[in-house]
């Protein structure tokens, strides 16, 4: 059923090197090729749209969800609408992440959108990898809408990476955070060559209480452009933090958009956000351990998106 | 008949002593551009080390103390002069073969590394995947407790203490022929400054390092066989220490009267 392409891609995406255990669904090329349900998590298909809802019981703990995508026919364009419901006091691990490989010349294309409710007390960790290859002209395209909605108590962990190989990517992410709740993001993108990266993440901080921490790190190599906007509403008593951090290369381009809004007396906002090359101190103190001034570069950029 | 052989080659000189000297600094000047006129920041610097010593290098700020230790590792070009290491002239060498040849620097300003862990950091410096108890020790040897340490980042949360400290680590877990360090005591305290002293001793006494440190602390110039100072961009003197110690004490003093003339406080630090 899985090639070995469509293994690497898996692996790549969601550090599958095999079925995985627990809940999942595989959608390759525009179909579901695998699935399995617990008895503690649901996947059922939508009726009216492609995709999917994953429903995870109340108090469902240290139980995991992957939904991996791949794509690996030429010029294939793909649309999801995914709907998560992670129940009231459960801690689960939602893996998602798109592997497309694209030999040819027409470009291949994910869009999808994942719509989060995260019940009240809950926690959810969810990690969305994106990952491209193949030598073919063809672009490889992911326009990912995140929306995520997190209730009383709620905590919600974001892992964003992008490292290789996608050509052009929209990210889309608005998150609304209700009294008590926790968001913490953090993404890692590397561009190269002349792929264009845009995300958009809109934090609104909602109830009272509510916290959220934005770390965005990025690498723009070669003629590749990056472009951010970090914005957090701050409606109630709450407390929200952005530092965004890039690193630029080559003939590469990175903006850089902050906005921070408060609509009440104790909401606290911070922005910090930051684009430089390699300090040279960093290249030079590693070159003093006996690394070449490469291999001292990769270590430093291996390093800032680890 | 006698045997004469004439591929020997020994290109390393002894001194008077017939003590060898691996590290030879000849006829070194080093001048930099600023603002469309070249400025002098060395001046014809002749200095021989031998293996197994210990050096302290001393004099007061702006002397040319570190540009010297950066010239030697490569990280600053000379204008002038030449460089030999264990006979080899390493002048147009860059860093990373200075390195590899077991020089090893400790920076007086050591850079922060996002991302980077003190584990990771350590990894390199000793070159190789190396036991995790090979990395407590050398965080041991400059006083910080290993368990709180090892996986924290090399970042804005260290002190700048931490982080010098952590920079001395990196240089002590290398396997080295010459170790440099760039004003180790800046920003420790002094437990730590009493640890890092008999770390340096220890340093020298077990792997044989030669020592080359830069300081204006008198606990380090008592630790050299020998004291070089540096100011206005030459060597004023060298000499065992033993003979330049009287001295350099008679200078602090006489240095810290001048200041007490015109108005400074008794305890002003005499040398920064």
């Amino acid at each position: 059923m899985l090639s070995q392409l469509d293994k690497k891609l898996l692996e790549k995406v969601a550090d599958l090197h095999e079925i995985p255990q627990g809940a999942y669904n595989i959608r390759k090329n525009g179909s579901g090729i695998g699935r399995n349900t617990t008895n503690n998590i649901n996947i059922v298909n939508k009726t009216d749209q492609s995709g999917i809802d994953i429903i995870v019981k109340p108090g469902t703990v240290n139980e995991s969800v992957h939904i991996p995508v791949i794509l690996s026919t030429e010029g294939f364009q793909d649309m999801v609408y995914n709907t998560f419901d992670i129940g009231e006091g459960s801690d689960v691990l939602v893996v998602a992440g798109c592997g497309i490989h694209s030999g040819g010349d027409e470009n291949s294309q994910h869009d999808g959108v994942h719509d989060f409710i995260v019940r009240k007390g809950a926690k959810m960790r969810y990690v969305e990898k994106h990952y491209g290859e193949g030598d073919g002209t063809g672009k490889r395209i992911l326009n990912p809408k995140t929306i995520i909605t997190v209730e009383q108590d709620g905590v919600a962990e974001i892992e964003l990476v992008q490292i290789k190989g996608v050509d052009q990517t929209i990210r889309d992410t608005e998150v609304y955070l209700h009294n008590n709740a926790r968001l913490i993001v953090t993404e890692r993108l590397l561009t190269y060559a002349d792929q264009e990266a845009e995300s958009k993440i809109t934090v609104e901080l909602l109830g009272e209480e509510s916290t959220a921490q934005i770390i965005s790190r990025s690498v723009a190599q070669d003629q590749s452009k990056q472009i951010f906007y970090l914005n957090m509403l701050g409606k109630n008593k709450c407390r929200g933090h952005i530092q965004c951090d890039s690193i630029i290369m080559d003939q590469a381009v990175v903006r850089a958009v902050p906005e921070i809004s408060a609509y009440h007396t104790d909401a606290q906002l911070i922005h910090e956000a930051a684009i430089g090359k390699i300090a040279s101190e960093q290249i030079l103190k590693l070159m003093s351990l006996g690394l070449s001034e490469n291999e001292a570069e990769e270590k430093i950029l291996e390093g800032f998106l680890k | 008949m006698q045997e004469y052989n004439h591929s020997f080659n020994y290109r390393l000189q002894t001194n008077k002593w017939g003590e060898m000297e691996m590290l030879q600094i000849k006829d070194l000047s080093l001048h930099v551009e600023e603002g469309g006129s070249s400025v002098e920041i060395l001046r014809n610097i002749n200095l021989s080390f031998e293996e197994k010593k210990f050096y302290a290098i001393t004099g007061p700020n702006g002397g040319g103390k570190s540009s010297l230790a950066k010239v030697i590792m490569g990280i600053v070009k000379p204008t002038q002069g030449s460089i030999y290491f264990n006979g080899e002239d390493i002048t147009s060498l860059g860093i990373t073969d200075r390195a590899k040849r077991k020089m090893g620097y400790a920076f007086q300003q050591p850079p922060r590394f996002k991302g980077f862990k003190i584990k990771d950091l350590l990894n390199l410096s000793f070159g190789e995947e190396t036991s995790e108890q090979a990395i407590c020790d050398v965080l041991l040897e400059v006083g910080l407790c290993a368990q709180d340490y090892l996986n924290r980042d090399v970042d804005a949360s260290l002190s700048g203490g931490e982080l010098k400290r952590i920079e001395i680590a990196t240089v002590i877990a290398r396997d080295l022929t010459l170790a440099i360090f760039d004003e180790p005591e800046a920003g420790i305290d002094l437990w730590s400054f009493q640890k890092l002293v008999e770390t340096f001793k220890k340093m020298h006494k077990d792997k044989e390092t030669i020592m080359i440190i830069i300081s204006h602390q008198e606990k380090i110039l008592r630790l050299a066989d020998e004291v070089i100072i540096i100011a206005d961009g030459t060597v004023k003197e060298q000499a065992k220490r033993d003979d330049i110690m009287p001295r350099i004490v008679q200078d602090l003093e006489c240095g810290c009267n001048k200041t007490c003339d015109i108005g400074g406080s008794a305890d002003a630090e005499p040398i920064g």
